[in-house]
Parts: C-alpha cells; sequence; structure tokens
C-alpha cells in the first residue's frame, strides 16, 4: 500500500481542516463556454468518507425550501477552495437525520469557544 | 510485441489537469531479465523468456531451476514467462520505459476465485420472482427437451466452479509510466486481487 499511498500523495494538495457539521462555502470551477468561473456553493457538511485522494464530502443547504446536496472530490481540482463560515457542535459523524427536519430542528449548535479560522 | 511482468499493487484514483478524475491500477511492472531466448532452429517457436522477481534465498530455487539461471548466469527470479519479443539477447533487461503514456495495452491475470458457484451468478440466469406465490427461486430449470435430442446440449450452463481462471482484460490505457519506481498506472481496472502476478502485453 505504499505505493498507492505515495502515488497519491502526489495528486494532494493543502486542504483546510473542517469537520462534519461546519458550514463552508465551496467553490467550484464551472466552465460556461470558454470561460471559466467560480461558483460558490453553501451549507452544512453531513458526512465525510473515503482517505487519500477518494477522500469526498457531502454538503447540504435548502435552496428555495428544497433541499440539495452535493458531494465533492476534497481533492478535485474543481474544487478551487473552502471557507468554513461556522463549526458545529455535533455527535455523529453522519447527519442524514437533518434530512428530515426543518427550520429550527435543521439548526445545528455552534461550536463555543474555538475560533474561526479562515484559511482559504 | 512488448511484454512484461508485474505485481498489481491495488487501485486508486488521480486527478487530470483538467479536473477529470480518472480510477487506476497500480502495477508494479519489472525489471524483467531475459533468461532465454527460443529461436525457430531450436525451439521450433521464436519467444523470449524473461523472469520477475528476483529470489534472494539460494535454498528457494530448487536443482533443475537453478540449473537454468546457472545456464542463463541470470540471478534466479520466481516468475517466468515467454513472450513474442524481439531483439533481445540473454541478460537483458526489460523495464517499464518500454511503455509510455496513452499505449494501449492487455492486462492478463489470474481472477479472483468465486468457488461453487449457480447459475445467476456465474452463467447469468435470470432466476424467478420472488414473491407472489413462486417457488422458484435460484434454480437452472430446464436444461433441455426430452427425447430429442436425449442428452443436454454442449454448453449448457450448470453451477459450478467460478473465478481463479486466467483472464485478458484487453485494450487498457496507460495513464503514467514511472520509471524510477518500476510503476505502471492503467485505467480502469484489471484482473486478480491484489498482490497477484499479472502480464502486460503491448503490440507494436
Amino acid at each position: 500500500m505504499n505505493m498507492i499511498s505515495a502515488i497519491e500523495q502526489g495528486y494532494m494538495k493543502e486542504m483546510p481542516a473542517f469537520n462534519v457539521g461546519d458550514t463552508v462555502r465551496v467553490f467550484v470551477k464551472v466552465v460556461e463556454g470558454d470561460k471559466e468561473r467560480l461558483q460558490p456553493f453553501e451549507g452544512v457538511v453531513i458526512a465525510r468518507r473515503g482517505s487519500g485522494t477518494r477522500e469526498t464530502f457531502m454538503v447540504r443547504k435548502v435552496s428555495f425550501g428544497v433541499g440539495v446536496e452535493r458531494i465533492f472530490l476534497l481533492y478535485s481540482p474543481n474544487v478551487d477552495r473552502i471557507e468554513t463560515i461556522k463549526k458545529g457542535s455535533v455527535r455523529k459523524a453522519k447527519l442524514y437525520y437533518l434530512r428530515g427536519k426543518k427550520g429550527k430542528a435543521a439548526k445545528i449548535k455552534e461550536k463555543e469557544r474555538e475560533a474561526i479560522t479562515n484559511n482559504q | 510485441m512488448i511484454g512484461i511482468l508485474g505485481k498489481k499493487l491495488g487501485m486508486t484514483q488521480i486527478f487530470t489537469g483538467d479536473g477529470k478524475m480518472i480510477p487506476v491500477t497500480v502495477i508494479e511492472a519489472g525489471p524483467c531479465s531475459v533468461i532465454q531466448i527460443k529461436t525457430l532452429d531450436k525451439d521450433g517457436y521464436e519467444a523470449v523468456k524473461v523472469g520477475f522477481e528476483e529470489i534472494r534465498k539460494e535454498i528457494k530455487v530448487n536443482k533443475p531451476m537453478a540449473g537454468v539461471f546457472k545456464k542463463s548466469g541470470v540471478k534466479p527470479h520466481r516468475i517466468l514467462k515467454e513472450f513474442p519479443m524481439g531483439d533481445l539477447k540473454v541478460g537483458d533487461i526489460v523495464t517499464v520505459e518500454r511503455f509510455n503514456k496513452g499505449d494501449n495495452v492487455s492486462v492478463i491475470g489470474i481472477s479472483k476465485g468465486k468457488g461453487f458457484q449457480g447459475v445467476i451468478k456465474r452463467h447469468h440466469f435470470a432466476g424467478g420472482p420472488a414473491s407472489h406465490g413462486s417457488m422458484f427461486y435460484r434454480a437452472p430449470g430446464s436444461i433441455g427437451a426430452s427425447s430429442f435430442p436425449s442428452r443436454v446440449w454442449k454448453n449448457q450452463g450448470l453451477p459450478g466452479h467460478m473465478g481463479s481462471e486466467r483472464v485478458t482484460a484487453k485494450n487498457l490505457t496507460i495513464v503514467e509510466v514511472k520509471p524510477d519506481q518500476n510503476v505502471l498506472l492503467i485505467k480502469g481496472a484489471v484482473p486478480g486481487a491484489s498482490g497477484t502476478y499479472v502480464e502486460i502485453r503491448k503490440k507494436d
């Protein structure tokens, strides 16, 4: 497995640390015609899975009353940068229970004390 | 043809510059030493016998094989295979540098053993309905007619041993060649479990 992790190392870039429950803004590269722009996607991280270059995370937001979930490859070149907006305090690794909740019930408690560092 | 022996290390995924993700199999291929050249005059066909993975402990080589390696003057190797390659002599080394990015290759390996399997897994039979009073689930059903032909036709799919056989995956693309680590990255899956030996062949 050493050889595989060595190969993966070459495709991994420095990524800000964020956890499940955090509110993040993901800037995705979008190609329109021959122009490229960054499209932000803001929401709560409800799952992280995989390791190495295969690591992915799922972001959920409610857009015009409709729940939208997007899975990003953490080390994809299409993910330009990730900004952590809020640190959430959660007790589960997968927040799939948010899917059935609305309004106040879908709110995540913010982590106290810990200072929010925005590394981009 | 160019042939090389290798060991499947496992799978991962890498990214291209334009943001596409490619699933790749990592294969440690070569260096393979040429042990014997088979000629038309002497052996009736032309081939190059190469060996992969040096055996360090002398005790691991049995006497007949030790004689083969002594004759060629090459250190003992674990896996020997013949490829119809030209322009090589005994003692030469075949490395991954003979392969280039973008080449289409065939990878041959021994598939994972599945044990004794029924017709649904082994021959893709449809099986019966699961419910609504059905009592026919995964059985093969009828295997032929009665008085004619009074026997079972050839190639009738039946349960039996599945896997652990030689499988060739054709037309796989080489994504990357790493000559300093003797590693090939091949797009997609190749037959066999991780850690098993594979042959990689490229047409000229």
